[in-house]
């Protein structure tokens, strides 16, 4: 394990621990996302969360989003919430799913009144929700406390080689010492899909892992399309992947050796009885993903890069390591952790672990990753199907 | 090896394709497989970039290509040694109309 430093986070009052402090201004739907920023606007050192969606769904897709924006609320990583809406029942329905939690929320409607009267207001309360914040002491932590998610992305045969590994170091050390973490990514597990299947802690979670991997698919050849520019991506093409299956057994790589004890639902939140390597059903797209992987309640998230992608979320840290040696000097301000050593043989995979660990106990304690720091905040939903 | 860093790497002793971990030209080359820490030797017939594969043995078109000594696809034409692979002779066998 090395030597681990005194982790530091944000008891939240359900007894959740998050890494960061924020105050978060989330609209319900797009049509509050104007209203939503203004009030950032006005109070800077809050975030407004943007996004696309929010209006006329129905079923399971609409229970997708409340589940998302309800899951953004509760995320320990936020210590208050101004929810937006543009009419009071679903506004509320949020808030309330947050509320839950016993942190500080407010709703505000704009139908009736219009943005500037709900932009006072909400302004107001959510200064009053900063300066509050800004009092909670960071106190100690556990890795127990502490959720974290992998994903990877423009991904390329250096990702299957060096970061991938490393991530996988970086999990099995994590569940060793009490932790849970979520991988995602339904359909980039073809051709490996029996490896993660073979891994799942007992039948039930195993037929659950394959039902829930055989829809995804389903779903997606039932279009007939040709995938090859989109799964594996022109990006993945250009850094040397061919298949996606391929593609599927680097992504595997950075999973760990752990079982696999729980497969969940988009932005579903797992049992916090029971830590350890959890499948989530998910789309590949990084913004997508990790936006699912942060309303579980995710605080950390790890990221292989191949060729370079720059993603970022609004309330979870996402740590970039690459083993490419282009990518690391090319895009040098987007990396946090340089493993293309391991390529070389210049280090041994426990100790390009032990500096992936280090990276993560410093970003645990408040130090900025590369894309917080660029102010990288894609916050995108994902949609199961159309709209009424 | 530290002083003579592999050109070429491979998951698994048996992959029948292996990575290039820089700019390759053709030739000669030397690497090693990861898992097993073996050192190989191989003959490039063409320049390939950072990232990308060369053929380990000959490949008859639908042969399967093998890396982490999993199948990741095969052959949609034959293959020689030491060739490029990549998507204008290699495809997905699980996604049939994934194909360049």
């Amino acid at each position: 394990m090395g030597s681990q430093p005194r982790l530091t986070g944000f008891r939240r009052p359900n007894g959740t621990m998050g890494i960061r402090n924020h105050v978060i201004i989330l609209p319900v739907d797009d049509l509050s996302n104007a209203a939503a920023e203004a009030v950032a606007k006005v109070v800077p050192g809050t975030l407004a969360l943007p996004h696309a969606y929010g209006r006329l769904q129905f079923g399971e897709d609409l229970e997708l989003t409340f589940r998302t924006l309800i899951g953004t609320g509760l995320n320990p990583n936020v210590a208050a919430v101004v929810v937006i809406g543009i009419e009071p029942k679903w506004t509320d329905r949020v808030a309330k799913g947050i509320a839950s939690s016993g942190k500080p929320v407010a709703t505000f409607s704009i139908e009736g009144r219009g943005d500037l009267a709900v932009i006072a207001d909400a302004s107001r309360v959510a200064a009053m929700f900063l300066q509050d914040a800004s009092e909670i002491q960071r106190t100690p932590a556990e890795i127990g406390d502490l959720i974290m998610s992998i994903k990877c992305g423009e991904s390329d045969t250096t990702s299957g080689l060096g970061s991938c590994p490393t991530t996988s170091e970086a999990v099995d050390r994590w569940v060793a010492a009490g932790g849970t973490v979520f991988f995602g990514e339904t359909s980039e597990l073809t051709g490996g899909e029996h490896l993660i299947a073979d891994r799942c802690i007992d039948d039930a979670c195993r037929n659950l892992f394959q039902s829930t991997y055989d829809k995804y698919i389903e779903v997606i050849e039932s279009t007939g399309a040709n995938l090859l520019g989109s799964q594996p991506t022109q990006g993945n093409i250009a850094g040397g992947l061919t298949t996606i299956e391929e593609k599927a057994l680097g992504n595997i790589a950075k999973t760990g050796s752990v079982p696999v004890v729980g497969v969940l639902k988009p932005a579903e939140a797992p049992d916090r009885n029971k830590p350890g390597l959890y499948f989530m059903d998910s789309s590949s797209a990084a913004a997508e993903c990790i936006t699912l992987m942060a309303a579980a309640g995710a605080v950390i998230h790890l990221f292989p890069t191949g060729q370079g992608n720059v993603i970022g979320n609004p309330i979870e840290p996402v740590l970039k390591l690459t083993a490419n040696k282009k990518t690391a000097a090319n895009m040098k301000e987007h990396i946090d952790l340089d493993v293309s050593g391991l390529l070389s043989f210049e280090y041994s995979l426990k100790e390009a672990g032990d500096r992936m660990m280090e990276v993560i106990y410093r970003c645990v304690n408040g130090r900025l990753s590369a894309a917080e720091a660029l102010g990288h905040r894609e916050y995108t939903f994902t949609k199961l199907y159309i709209s009424a | 090896m530290a002083n003579n860093p592999p050109q070429f790497l491979l998951h698994h002793d048996g992959d029948s394709v292996a990575v290039a971990v820089d700019d390759l030209q053709p030739g000669t080359l030397n690497g090693a497989s990861v898992k097993e820490g073996t050192l190989h030797t191989a003959v490039l017939n063409q320049a390939i970039p950072l990232g990308h594969k060369f053929a380990l043995k000959d490949h008859a078109a639908g042969e399967a290509i093998i890396k982490y000594g999993i199948q990741v696809g095969l052959a949609s034409q034959p293959i020689k040694k030491g060739d490029y692979v990549h998507t204008h002779n290699m495809r997905s066998y699980r996604w049939e109309a994934s194909r360049a």
